[in-house]
C-alpha cells in the first residue's frame, strides 16, 4: 500500500477507503453497484463512491494515463464523453505482488449501455436511433480531428433525448487527436469499423435470442449512409449565384435545424465571375442546448433542448406574442415546466431525467387528448403520466444494466475463469 | 497475396514543412514479414498508415501488387489490419466470430464456411468451431480473433504495434505465435513497432527509419553486422553497439596505444581527420595494450557478463559497455586495456554518419 499513488483533477478522500490492495475482481460484494457479466477486455466495476457512481477499469498504467489524458482532451471540445475522474497506480497486494493500475470513470446518470435498450423488447426502430445518435457523435468526432479506432456501440453510452437519443463515447483507449483534420482514409476507415463492430453486435443480441426483428446488415449499414449525408451538409463547398444570396441564409438555417450553429465560413467570390461559393469552416454542435441555456438556465440533450424552446414559442405566442422572449422563458419555466416536474412524487422523480420527463408528459397529453378527443391539461397529463406509465418504469439514474459483453483483443491484463461451453451444433448453420 | 511498393511516397502533414515520411523507396516481395522499426516520430506508423489509405500520399505511389493504389480507399485496397480493436461476441460460436464479418460483406454460405474451416485448420481451431468464445483459454481467442482476418483473405496484413498492449510475457509468447503464423500464411506482412528486438526476432527483412528518411532496409543479420549508417549501428543491437571517435593515424586508427590496422581505402573516404570506430560489446578482447579503460561495474548475468567501463580518447572519458565471460573477467576499479580486429570494427564518417568499411 506505501507506494500507491492517486491522479485525480478533483480530491477525493472516499477513494483512499476503497481496496486498492485486492484485484478488482475480489472486491467485496458491498462495494459492488453491480456485477457486469460476461468478460470483457479489462476487468470493469462500478462501485458507489459517496452519492455517485464510477467505473473503474484495470488496465496498464501507460494506457490508463493515455485515456484519461484523451477523455480531458475531449471534455475541453465540449465532446460528449464519460468523464475522467482519477488514475490509482502503484497498487499491491498485501504480499507484496503487483496489480494493474485503474482508470476510474464517472459514471454518466441517466445513460444506459445499448444492450439494456433490448431488455425492454424495444425493436428495430430503437436500433436506428441508436446509430443515428452514434453517427452524429462520430461526426462531432471527426470534426475536431478524432479518430475513435473502436467504433462501436459497446463503446458508447445513451441518453434519452426527446424521443431520439444523445451518444457519449465510454472508451477512448485506441483513439488518437490529430492537429490537423482528419483524412478522408482516417474516416472511413473509422466507418468500417463502425460498420463491422456494429453489425457484430447485433448478431450477438440476435444469437442471444434478445432483438430477433433487427436485421444486423442493414442497421450497421445505416450508419455509414447517415454519417455521409451529415458530413456533407457540415462541410460541403456550395455555389450558387451573385443575386441567390439568400441560400447562405438558407443553409445556416439547415445547420442550425440539425444542431449545429456556424462560426467560421469561407465565402469566395471568382475573379471576374459572379459566382459564390461557400463552406462552413468551423461547426460547433449544441444549436439549441446553447439557446435554452441562455434563456431558461436549463442544460438538457439537443432535441430535448429543440422540443422545450418549441413549448417556449408556442407558450409565447399564446399569452404575449411581442413580450421579450427572456421573459417569457422565464414564465414558463415557473407556469409550465416546473409544475408538471412538481407534480411527480419525489419518489418517483428519480427514475428519469427531467427534460425527458417533460417531453414524455408532452406525447402522453397528446395521446390522451386523441383518446378523450378532448383538450387534456397539462397537469392532468401529469397524473395519469405517473401513474399509467412512469411508476412502471425502472430507474435509469445510475441504470448498469450489463456491461459489455464482449472481449476485445489484445488482452493486456488477462485474467477470469473461463466457464466450458458445452452447446454443440452444426457450426455451418451459423456462419 | 501480393508484393508491396513504396515508390518515393511521401507525406508531408498540413501546416508542417518537413515530411513526416520522405520519399520512401521500398519494395517487399510477396509472402514477405517485413517489419518497420524506428524511434517515436520517425515516420513508421506514417508509413504504415499510408499504405492502409489512411494517410493520404502527397507525392509518390504505392503499389499492392501490381495495382497502384496511391488513391484508393482504404476497404478497397484488400489489406487487414490484424489485431485492431477485435471484439469476441459471448454468444456467437468459434465460427460465427470468425465469419461474420464476411457476412456483412455478402459471401455465400457454403464460401463463408469453407474459409472459415481453412483458418480453423491453420490456427488450430477445428475443434472449437461451434464452441462459444467464453469456452477458450486466452491464447485460443487471440487465435479466433486473428482467424476474423485471415477469413478476409488479404493480400497484404498490416500490424502497427499490436503488442504495445501486452505485458512482458504476453508479449514474447504472442511475437513467436504470430511470427509462426506468417510463416505458415505465407501472406506478405508489414508490421511497425519501435522495439528493435522485436522487429530482429520477427522481421524476414527490418527497414530502419530516422526523421521520415529510410536508414537501412535489410536482413536482420545484415543489420546487425553492416549497419549502414552510425544511426543505425547504435539502434539496432542490444546492449546498444560501443562508438567513439578516433584519430586517422598512418597505417589505420589510432586505438589507445596501438594503430588498429584500418586500410587507407576506408580513411581516405573519411571527410575529417577522424572517424566514428563502432565495437559491439561482444567483439573487444581484453589485452596488455590497446584502447585504455576503466571498469565501473561487472554484471553477470548466468550465461553471459557485462563490464560497464570508460575509455579515456583524447582526454575524454567514452563509455563502454565489454560483454565478456562471467566466470573470468576483471572486476569493478581495475584498469584494462581493450583490443579489437580492424575485420570487426565499423568505420563511419563523423560528418554524415555513412559507413566507410
Amino acid at each position: 500500500m506505501t507506494n500507491l499513488k492517486f491522479l485525480s483533477a478533483t480530491a477525493e478522500p472516499a477513494l483512499l477507503d476503497l481496496p486498492w490492495q485486492l484485484a478488482l475482481e475480489d472486491w467485496p460484494e458491498e462495494k459492488i453497484a453491480a456485477l457486469p457479466k460476461g468478460i470483457s477486455r479489462h476487468t470493469v466495476r462500478f462501485v458507489k463512491l459517496d452519492d455517485h457512481v464510477i467505473a473503474i477499469k484495470e488496465t496498464l498504467f501507460d494506457l490508463a494515463k493515455r485515456e484519461y489524458e484523451m477523455l480531458r482532451d475531449l471534455e475541453k471540445l465540449e465532446i460528449p464523453c464519460v468523464e475522467p475522474f482519477a488514475i490509482v497506480s502503484g497498487r499491491k497486494t498485501e504480499d507484496g505482488e503487483e496489480l494493474p493500475a485503474v482508470l476510474i470513470t464517472r459514471h454518466l446518470k441517466y445513460s444506459l449501455p445499448y444492450r439494456a435498450m433490448w431488455s425492454q423488447g424495444i425493436k428495430e426502430q430503437t436500433a436506428k436511433r441508436l446509430v443515428d445518435a452514434l453517427a452524429l457523435l462520430l461526426v462531432r468526432l471527426h470534426l475536431i480531428g478524432f479518430f475513435w479506432g473502436d467504433v462501436s456501440l459497446s463503446n458508447t453510452l445513451f441518453r434519452r433525448d426527446a424521443g431520439s437519443f444523445a451518444a457519449y463515447l465510454v472508451d477512448a483507449e485506441t483513439g488518437q487527436l490529430y492537429e490537423s483534420r482528419l483524412s478522408n482514409g482516417q474516416r472511413e476507415n473509422d466507418l468500417e469499423i463502425a460498420r463491422v463492430n456494429i453489425a457484430g453486435e447485433l448478431m450477438d443480441l440476435v444469437a442471444s435470442g434478445k432483438a430477433q426483428e433487427v436485421d444486423p446488415v442493414a442497421i450497421s449499414q445505416r450508419i455509414v449512409d447517415k454519417y455521409h449525408s451529415l458530413w456533407k451538409e457540415l462541410t460541403e463547398v456550395q455555389a450558387f449565384a451573385g443575386d441567390e444570396r439568400y441560400k447562405i441564409e438558407e443553409r445556416v438555417r439547415r445547420l442550425n435545424e440539425l444542431g449545429f450553429d456556424i462560426e467560421e465560413m469561407r465565402m469566395e467570390r471568382a475573379p471576374g465571375g459572379s459566382e459564390i461559393k461557400i463552406q462552413p469552416k468551423v461547426v460547433d454542435a449544441g444549436h439549441h442546448q446553447r439557446r435554452l441555456i441562455r434563456l431558461t438556465g436549463l442544460d438538457v440533450e439537443e432535441n430535448q433542448a429543440r422540443r422545450l424552446l418549441n413549448q417556449i414559442d408556442e407558450f409565447a405566442l399564446h399569452n404575449d406574442p411581442d413580450a421579450d422572449e427572456e421573459m417569457m422563458a422565464h414564465k414558463w419555466l415557473s407556469q409550465e415546466f416546473e409544475p408538471v416536474v412538481n407534480a411527480v412524487p419525489r419518489e418517483l422523480r428519480t427514475k428519469i431525467e427531467n427534460a425527458e420527463l417533460f417531453h414524455e408528459v408532452l406525447e402522453h397529453q397528446w395521446q390522451k387528448s386523441n383518446e378523450l378527443e378532448r383538450d387534456v391539461e397539462l397537469l392532468e397529463a401529469v397524473q395519469s403520466y405517473t401513474d399509467e406509465i412512469l411508476v412502471n418504469r425502472r430507474d435509469e439514474s445510475a441504470y448498469l444494466g450489463t456491461t459489455t459483453e464482449m472481449i476485445t483483443l489484445p488482452n493486456p491484463v488477462p485474467s477470469g475463469e473461463y466457464v466450458v461451453d458445452e452447446e454443440e451444433g452444426d457450426w455451418r448453420d451459423l456462419v | 497475396m501480393a508484393s508491396v511498393k513504396f515508390e518515393k511516397a511521401s507525406r508531408v502533414y498540413p501546416g508542417g514543412t518537413t515530411p513526416a515520411v520522405d520519399q520512401l523507396e521500398l519494395d517487399i516481395k510477396d509472402g514477405e514479414f517485413l517489419v518497420l522499426v524506428g524511434p517515436s516520430g520517425c515516420g513508421k506508423s506514417t508509413s504504415l498508415r499510408m499504405l492502409a489509405g489512411l494517410e493520404e500520399v502527397n507525392d509518390g505511389a504505392i503499389y499492392i501488387g501490381d495495382k497502384d493504389v496511391t488513391d484508393v480507399a482504404p476497404k478497397d485496397r484488400d489489406i487487414a489490419m490484424v489485431f485492431q480493436n477485435y471484439a469476441l461476441y459471448p454468444h456467437m460460436t468459434v465460427a460465427e466470430n470468425m465469419g461474420f464479418a464476411l457476412k456483412i460483406a455478402g459471401i455465400a454460405k457454403e464460401e463463408r464456411a469453407e474459409r472459415v474451416l481453412e483458418a480453423a485448420k491453420l490456427l488450430d481451431l477445428e475443434d472449437y468451431l461451434s464452441r462459444k468464445p467464453k469456452a477458450l483459454s486466452g491464447g485460443q481467442r487471440q487465435r479466433v480473433a486473428m482467424g476474423r482476418a485471415i477469413v478476409r483473405q488479404p493480400q497484404v496484413f498490416l500490424m502497427d504495434e499490436p503488442l504495445s498492449n501486452l505485458d512482458a510475457k504476453l508479449r514474447v509468447q504472442t511475437r513467436t505465435q504470430i511470427a509462426s503464423l506468417q510463416k505458415r500464411l505465407g501472406v506478405t506482412t508489414v508490421y511497425v513497432t519501435h522495439d528493435q528486438v522485436e522487429a530482429m526476432t520477427m522481421g524476414d527483412r527490418v527497414a530502419v527509419l530516422k526523421d521520415g528518411l529510410l536508414q537501412q532496409v535489410a536482413s536482420p543479420r545484415e543489420l546487425y553486422d553492416r549497419p549502414a549508417n552510425v544511426f543505425v549501428a547504435g539502434f539496432i543491437g542490444s546492449p546498444a553497439m560501443n562508438l567513439m571517435q578516433l584519430p586517422i593515424v598512418d597505417g589505420g586508427v589510432q586505438f589507445g596505444d596501438v594503430v588498429l590496422p584500418v586500410g587507407k581505402e576506408v580513411t581516405e573516404k573519411s571527410s575529417a581527420s577522424k572517424v566514428t570506430v563502432g565495437i559491439r560489446p561482444e567483439k573487444f578482447e581484453v589485452s596488455e595494450h590497446g584502447l585504455p579503460a576503466t571498469i565501473d561495474l561487472v554484471e553477470e548475468l548466468g550465461s553471459d557478463g557485462y563490464l560497464y567501463g570508460r575509455a579515456q580518447v583524447e582526454g575524454a572519458d567514452v563509455n563502454l559497455i565489454i560483454r565478456t565471460d562471467p566466470h573470468d573477467h576483471p572486476m569493478a576499479g581495475d584498469q584494462i586495456h581493450l583490443r579489437s580486429t580492424a575485420e570487426e570494427v565499423h568505420i563511419f564518417d563523423t560528418e554524415s554518419g555513412e559507413r566507410l568499411n
